[in-house]
């Protein structure tokens, strides 16, 4: 049995965590959520220079040609730190989607500026409110040119082109395009969101020139085929920031003192944080599930992925919610830390299609495995 | 990452398959054997052939096997569903641990390979009426007499103890001391006279457990572990050990059977699992079974590489007993009025609902409540501080047992 990152991968892992703590303290992303700017660009950076944007991406294309294994350590220390990154848009999501179904051309044309950071991608799927389907699309497309608007769009502002669903009167009811954003055409506007420290936008495509990724009728296969495997991404950057919420309520729990005692040695607060431990272990055991299926494309991704993404989802909104309820009325402050776990822990658990969906998800995963 | 066996892993894997299947007792061979009987019929076969005990060192008729080969042997085993397994639980997890630490070299030299064989079987007499999770609030009075001590009170449950040949059990043998300091460690003959066990029906209609009644029973005082006063250091080796034993827990109600029933069962005419609320409450038990099959493969690769595993370890119980028990209860709701049957020839899966939800609560209790293991985790694993003790450093005669 060998369930567990390679000595190589938890090197990479003490590299990472340390870098962020060092160059991504909660100040730096306070900074964001604060002022102007939608991303870190000097962390981008570093980021890049390190070569995680080209970690999974074959060394034919200027990537690292790393698996998916070291994706998801980096995955869980970005989110351990709440980087202010548009990392999950440009590698879980615009890179996926070309390396699932980019032609060679396309690979060749997008895949190594991608690598090199030189580029941001983004996913853009919905339409305002509720849940996205091929029927509700209104975005449209013929050979070229793509009309329609999106919203939200995360890193939508900032990034260079994005991977756009457009409905299809053939197939599964959706077609797949690349659109560059710098385009005439193309008008963004950026948005207030629940989490400032990640930015959104909408953009509105008036006729811009679209390139078809993939083949037409089956945008909708695809982008259930990215959300699988950004699924476990998502899943191990939640678990990484549930962690930090468990770290932050215990740290305070320790150092608080109510009727004369740390609040610490109230069974209360023990049974709380107990509990947040057991689901951040549980998830986090589902994350290892999704990371083998997704790094050796087992055919139960869906249900891997889905297992984690649901666990994952539910324990950072327990270890982010109940972060805030230990620090008491501070906790409920914009000067203290603990809003940014809450905060992203919904974004997290709403972009990739919410709780409810997934588990819907999984549980036809495994009827089709069953039946099978 | 892989869920494979190392290559030594896979050859032992092998060698005890292989051993099984030529040696695990046949139907006729059990033929009116009873559980007892059966159960050592197997264990003294596994002993003579140098499968029993497989982590001991072989001195104390052990086979000196690595963990993960323990581990190994024991999924193997499992396959057979062999019931009986479970008499020599308490003798070989807990008590066998604490003698090899604590005993004499003689002592353990008379009864280790007894307890690896099977020959004899142990039992734990820790908990008291008046101390369960506060197991070290205990009152069973040692009273030194001569070379021997004296033993007057009352243990409570005790598995096993109608069966048991030896058992450990810890005593109240300074009343005037605090707490913790006041406790003394000994082993015991169960059939010593003056020892009355009455089995515990429980709710579930079973009866596992036992009251034990001491009325002036002498033992030794060479029987005694470590020193006098020193009885609750002991204590922490078998208790340790029993949570190293507690593992995510077989049986049961689980997903497969819950997701089988709503397949099966209509709600408005239409099959449950067609139901939306159905569907989400199934996906969450998946996530969590998941969950503790994955914890339970990252401690097993632990194991894999020598190591000790981490704390993800400790939270199975705590998951699963509670699990166990609100499966249980939906499953009674999908059934609806016949929920209420429990009949193996009327019921689903022959009242596997009905037997899980009545055993459930026992599952969330015995071998350390839900809320002490949520301490814990808290203490021993998050590190967070004990609560405020107000029997500290009081003489043990002297804390309040009740309002007054």
């Amino acid at each position: 049995m060998n369930f567990e990152f390679s000595e190589e991968q938890n090197l990479l892992r003490e590299q990472a965590s340390g870098f962020l703590k060092d160059h991504c303290s909660t100040k730096v992303v306070r900074k964001i959520l604060d002022g102007d700017e939608s991303y870190d660009q000097e962390l981008w950076t570093k980021v890049v220079e390190m070569g995680w944007t080209a970690t999974v991406i074959p060394e034919e294309y200027d990537g690292l040609g790393m698996s998916y294994l070291e994706l998801c350590v980096i995955a869980e220390e970005l989110g351990r730190s709440l980087a202010p990154l548009p990392f999950s848009s440009s590698v879980y999501l615009a890179t996926e989607a070309l390396l699932v179904a980019g032609s060679k051309e396309q690979k060749e044309e997008w895949l190594p500026k991608l690598a090199s950071g030189s580029i941001i991608g983004c996913l853009a799927a919905g339409e305002g409110k509720g849940q996205v389907t091929p029927k509700s699309l209104t975005t449209s497309a013929d050979a070229s040119s793509l009309s329609g608007s999106k919203l939200p769009v995360a890193d939508g502002d900032i990034a260079d082109f994005a991977v756009v669903f457009a409905a299809c009167d053939s197939g599964d009811g959706a077609s797949t395009y690349l659109v560059d954003l710098n385009q005439s055409s193309v008008s963004r506007q950026k948005l207030d969101t629940i989490d400032p420290s990640r930015s959104h936008a909408k953009i509105d495509f008036a006729g811009a020139s679209a390139e078809l990724l993939g083949k037409e009728g089956e945008g909708w296969a695809l982008l259930n085929n990215i959300y699988d495997r950004a699924a476990v991404l998502f899943a191990w950057e939640q678990v990484g920031g549930a962690e930090t919420a468990l770290e932050m309520a215990k740290d305070y729990a320790m150092g608080r003192f109510a009727f004369g005692r740390p609040i610490a040695t109230y069974q209360a607060i023990k049974h709380k944080l107990a509990n947040m431990y057991v689901k951040n272990t549980l998830a986090k055991s589902n994350c290892y599930y999704g990371a083998w299926a997704l790094s050796t494309n087992a055919p139960e991704l869906p249900i891997a992925a889905a297992t984690a993404r649901v666990g994952a989802i539910q324990a950072y909104y327990f270890a982010s919610k109940e972060n805030i309820q230990t620090h008491g009325g501070m906790g409920f402050t914009w000067e203290f830390d603990c809003q940014f776990p809450y905060r992203r822990s919904k974004l997290l658990s709403i972009n990739i299609g919410s709780e409810p969906v997934w588990q819907e998800k999984l549980i036809k995963a495994i009827e089709t495995g069953r039946a099978a | 990452m892989d869920f494979e066996d190392t290559a030594e892993e896979a050859a032992f894997r092998k060698e005890a398959r292989d051993w099984l299947a030529a040696n695990v007792p046949t139907k006729e061979e059990k033929e009116g054997l009873d559980f007892l009987a059966a159960a050592k019929l197997w264990q003294k076969r596994k002993y003579d052939a140098g499968w029993a005990a497989l982590r001991w060192p072989k001195e104390h008729g052990g086979r000196g096997a690595t963990a993960i080969e323990a581990v190994i042997f024991g999924q193997e085993e499992s396959k057979y569903q062999m019931v009986e397994l479970g008499v020599f639980a308490i003798g070989h997890g807990m008590c066998a641990p604490t003698m090899m630490a604590w005993a004499t070299e003689e002592q353990n030299k008379r009864f280790i390979p007894k307890l690896a064989s099977g020959e004899e079987i142990w039992c734990q007499m820790f908990s008291e009426p008046a101390g369960g999770s506060d197991l070290a609030a205990l009152r069973t009075r040692g009273e030194k007499d001569g070379d021997e001590w004296i033993i007057n009170g009352q243990k409570i449950w005790t598995s096993g103890a109608h069966y048991a040949d030896w058992g450990v059990i810890v005593l109240r043998t300074d009343p005037s001391a605090p707490k913790h300091q006041g406790l003394t460690y000994f082993f015991l003959d169960m059939k010593s006279p003056g020892i009355e066990i009455k089995p515990i029906k429980q709710i579930s209609g079973g009866a596992n457990f036992n009251e034990i009644y001491f009325t002036d029973v002498r033992v030794s005082d060479s029987q005694r572990l470590g020193e006098v006063g020193q009885g609750w250091q002991v204590a922490l080796t078998t208790l340790m050990n029993e949570r190293a034993a507690i593992g995510s827990g077989g049986g049961g109600v689980n997903f497969k059977s819950v997701f089988k029933l709503a397949q099966n069962i209509n709600i408005d005419d239409e099959p449950a699992i067609s139901d939306k609320t159905v569907r989400r409450k199934l996906a969450d038990w998946y996530v969590t079974e998941s969950g503790l099959k994955y914890t339970g493969y990252r401690s097993l690769s632990a194991l894999s590489r020598g190591e000790i595993p981490g704390p993800e370890n400790s939270i199975g119980k705590l998951v699963g007993a509670p699990k166990q028990q609100d499966m249980a209860s939906f499953a009674l709701d999908l059934l609806e009025s016949s929920g209420a049957i429990w009949d193996p020839e009327l019921s689903a899966e022959a009242g596997l609902f009905q037997a899980t939800y009545m055993a459930a609560p026992g599952g969330r209790i015995a071998g350390g409540t839900d809320e002490i293991m949520a301490n814990i985790v808290a203490e021993r694993v998050l590190g967070m501080p004990q609560d405020i003790r107000v029997d500290k450093g009081i003489p043990f005669s002297e804390i309040p047992t009740a309002n007054s």
